[in-house]
C-alpha cells in the first residue's frame, strides 16, 4: 500500500449483482485524501453496496477498485499484513447499529476492533476510554449494547469504529432513525472533520445534511454516478434532484389554485422552489 | 387455542427465551466457585466429568457425579430451580421418549407384570432406563454449569487456547449471535403481526400463517446473521477470539483442576 498516492479510492467500470439483480453498473469514481464526500441517492440506488465494496466486504463482478493504488480484491485481503493495514485505516459505520453490536458490554464492544488489531491491553483501555468520552457515552461502559436506546446504540457503533482512529471513515445513513438530539450530535461530529485530517464518505438521502458534512457529492441512481459536484452545484440543480428521486413533487393550494413543485425537507422545516 | 392466546403465548415464549439468555450472562459475572475459576480449568474439568459420566457402567457412580454437579451448582449460586426448568425437565422429556420403551422391552427378570400379562417391567429394563436418564441429566447439568458460570466469549477463548480449530470457534461465536437475532427477530415479527390482526383465525389459517412466518423468519435472520459477520470483519475479525481479560492460572485453579480430574479418574476406575 502506498499512502503517499493521490487517490484513496479509485474505481473503474465496477459492476456488482445481488444474484441476478444489478446493484452497480459500470461505476467509476475517484476519491482524494482528506475529501468529505456525500453519496446521494434514493433507496436502492447502490449507495450501501458501494460502501461495502469500499470496505472490502464485497467485491465487484467486473471492474477494478484500488486503495492507495493497490488493488482491493479477495486475494489482497487474504494477505495478513495488507488486511491489517486496510482494517486499521478504513472504518465503516453500518446503517443498522444492531448488526454492529455483538459484545456483552459497551466497553467490550468498543474494544473489539483494537483487540483484533493486536494492540496491548494498556493501549486498548486508553483508546476505548477516549472513544467513549468523545461520544459522551462513558457512563454506559458496562451496559449491554442491545439494551440501549436507538441513539445510544448509534453512538456506540460510531465509537467502535472511531476508536481505531481510521484515516477513512465510511458512514451509511448515519442520522436515519435518530431523535433530533442524537442527529445533531452525529452532524456536529461530521462537521468537526472539516479539517481534512480524515477522508469521510457518507451515504445519505437527507439533502439538508449535505452542505454541512460534505465538500463534494456523487449523485447515484441505478448503480451509476449521475452527477458530481459541490453541494451548492448539486442542490441548485432541481431537475437532477427530481430525476434521481432526491426531492419529490409537492402538491398544494395557493388562493384556490392547486399546483405542484419540488419539495425538500430541511432541519428548519421544508423549502419549496416555485 | 384462540388466535390471541396462540400469538401472545408465542411472544411470551420468545421473550422468556431472550430473558434466559440475558440472565446467563449475568450469572456468569456473579462471585461463585465456578465463576472464579480460570475458564480453561472449567472447560477441561467439567468435560472430563462428562466423559466419566458417559464411560461409567455403574448407576451409583453416575449419581455420585450428579451429586458433585449439585454441590458445584450450590457453590456457584446457580439455583436448582434454574437447573430444573432449563435442564432436568426438558432432558427428562427427551430421554424419556427413548427410556420408557426400554423399561418394557428389555428382556430379563420380571419386576412387575400388568393384569392379564399384557406388559411387564424387567429389572434390566429399569436399570437401562435409569442409566440412560441419569447419564444424560448429569452430562447436561455439567455442560449447563459451564455455560451459566462462564461468559460465552471466555468459553470460546478457552476453546482456542486448547487448540480447537479457529473455524469451529468462529462457527460457535456466530451461532450464539445468530440465536439472539433469531429470538429478537421472531419476537418483533409476532408483535407486528399481532398488532395488525382483528378477529379469530381458524386452525388451518393459523397453521398456514405459522409456516409462512417461519420461512420469512429464517430468511430474515440469515440475512441479519450475514450482516453481523460483515460488521465483525469490518473491524478486523479474522476468526480468532481476542479479549481484554487475560487468563491466568492461580493456586486455586490448579487445586480445582486436580480435584475435578481426581474425581474423574476415580469415577472411571470405579465405574468401569
Amino acid at each position: 500500500m502506498n499512502p503517499s498516492g493521490t487517490a484513496v479510492f479509485e474505481i473503474t467500470g465496477l459492476n456488482y449483482r445481488y444474484d441476478k439483480v444489478p446493484a452497480l453498473n459500470g461505476l467509476s469514481l475517484k476519491i482524494g485524501r482528506g475529501e468529505r464526500i456525500a453519496l446521494l441517492g434514493a433507496n436502492g440506488s447502490g449507495k450501501s453496496t458501494l460502501l461495502r465494496i469500499l470496505d472490502a466486504l464485497a467485491f465487484g463482478d467486473k471492474g477494478e477498485v484500488k486503495f492507495f493504488g493497490s488493488p482491493l480484491t479477495p486475494q489482497s485481503m487474504e494477505d495478513e499484513s495488507f488486511a491489517y493495514d486496510f482494517r486499521r485505516k478504513v472504518g465503516l459505520v453500518f446503517q443498522n447499529p444492531d448488526v454492529q453490536l455483538f459484545n456483552p458490554t459497551v466497553f467490550d464492544e468498543v474494544a473489539f476492533g483494537p483487540l483484533q488489531m493486536g494492540w496491548t491491553h494498556g493501549k486498548v483501555n486508553e483508546a476505548v476510554t477516549r472513544a467513549l468520552e468523545g461520544m459522551e457515552i462513558a457512563h454506559l461502559w458496562d451496559r449491554a449494547p442491545h439494551r440501549l436506546s436507538g441513539g445510544e446504540k448509534k453512538r456506540v457503533a460510531i465509537a467502535s469504529v472511531l476508536v481505531l482512529d481510521p484515516e477513512v471513515v465510511l458512514l451509511d445513513e448515519p442520522t436515519v432513525t435518530l431523535d433530533p438530539k442524537s442527529q445533531s450530535q452525529v452532524i456536529d461530529l461530521l462537521v468537526d472533520w472539516k479539517s481534512g485530517a480524515k477522508t469521510v464518505i457518507t451515504a445519505t438521502h437527507q439533502l439538508e445534511l449535505v452542505d454541512a458534512i460534505a465538500d463534494k457529492c456523487f449523485v447515484m441512481q441505478q448503480g451509476q454516478i449521475m452527477a458530481t459536484g459541490t453541494p451548492a452545484e448539486i442542490l441548485s440543480d432541481g431537475d437532477l434532484l427530481l430525476r434521481t428521486n432526491l426531492v419529490h413533487s409537492h402538491r398544494h393550494t395557493h388562493d384556490g389554485v392547486t399546483h405542484s413543485h419540488p419539495h425538500v425537507h430541511g432541519p428548519g422545516g421544508h423549502s419549496h422552489t416555485h | 387455542m384462540s388466535q390471541h392466546k396462540f400469538l401472545s403465548g408465542t411472544i411470551g415464549g420468545f421473550t422468556h427465551a431472550l430473558q434466559h439468555a440475558l440472565e446467563s450472562e449475568e450469572l456468569a459475572r456473579v462471585d461463585g466457585w465456578l465463576q472464579r475459576l480460570d475458564p480453561r480449568v472449567k472447560l477441561v474439568g467439567l468435560l472430563a466429568l462428562v466423559v466419566a459420566t458417559a464411560a461409567s457402567r455403574k448407576l451409583s457412580v453416575v449419581l455420585l457425579i450428579f451429586a458433585v454437579a449439585l454441590v458445584m451448582a450450590m457453590a456457584s449460586h446457580v439455583q436448582w430451580k434454574t437447573l430444573f426448568t432449563r435442564v432436568w425437565l426438558p432432558v427428562l422429556g427427551f430421554t424419556g421418549v427413548i427410556a420408557v420403551p426400554a423399561i418394557f422391552l428389555t428382556p430379563g427378570e420380571v419386576f412387575w407384570r400388568s393384569p392379564f400379562g399384557v406388559v411387564h417391567v424387567t429389572h434390566a429394563g429399569l436399570r437401562a432406563a435409569a442409566m440412560l436418564v441419569s447419564r444424560v441429566e448429569t452430562a447436561a447439568t455439567m455442560s449447563t454449569l459451564l455455560i451459566l458460570c462462564t461468559p460465552w466469549t471466555h468459553v470460546l477463548k478457552a476453546l482456542r487456547s486448547l487448540h480447537v480449530p479457529v473455524e469451529i470457534v468462529a462457527i460457535l461465536m456466530m451461532t450464539h449471535r445468530y440465536v439472539y437475532l433469531l429470538i429478537e427477530t421472531a419476537n418483533e415479527m409476532f408483535v407486528a403481526r399481532q398488532s395488525r390482526m382483528v378477529g379469530r383465525l381458524d386452525a388451518a389459517t393459523q397453521r398456514r400463517v405459522a409456516t409462512r412466518t417461519g420461512g420469512v423468519l429464517l430468511s430474515k435472520t440469515v440475512q441479519l446473521g450475514e450482516e453481523v459477520h460483515l460488521a465483525m470483519q469490518a473491524r478486523g475479525f479474522r476468526g480468532d477470539v481476542r479479549l481484554l481479560d487475560q487468563f491466568r492460572m492461580e493456586t486455586r485453579d490448579y487445586a480445582a483442576l486436580m480435584l475435578l480430574l481426581g474425581i474423574t479418574a476415580a469415577a472411571l476406575y470405579v465405574g468401569h
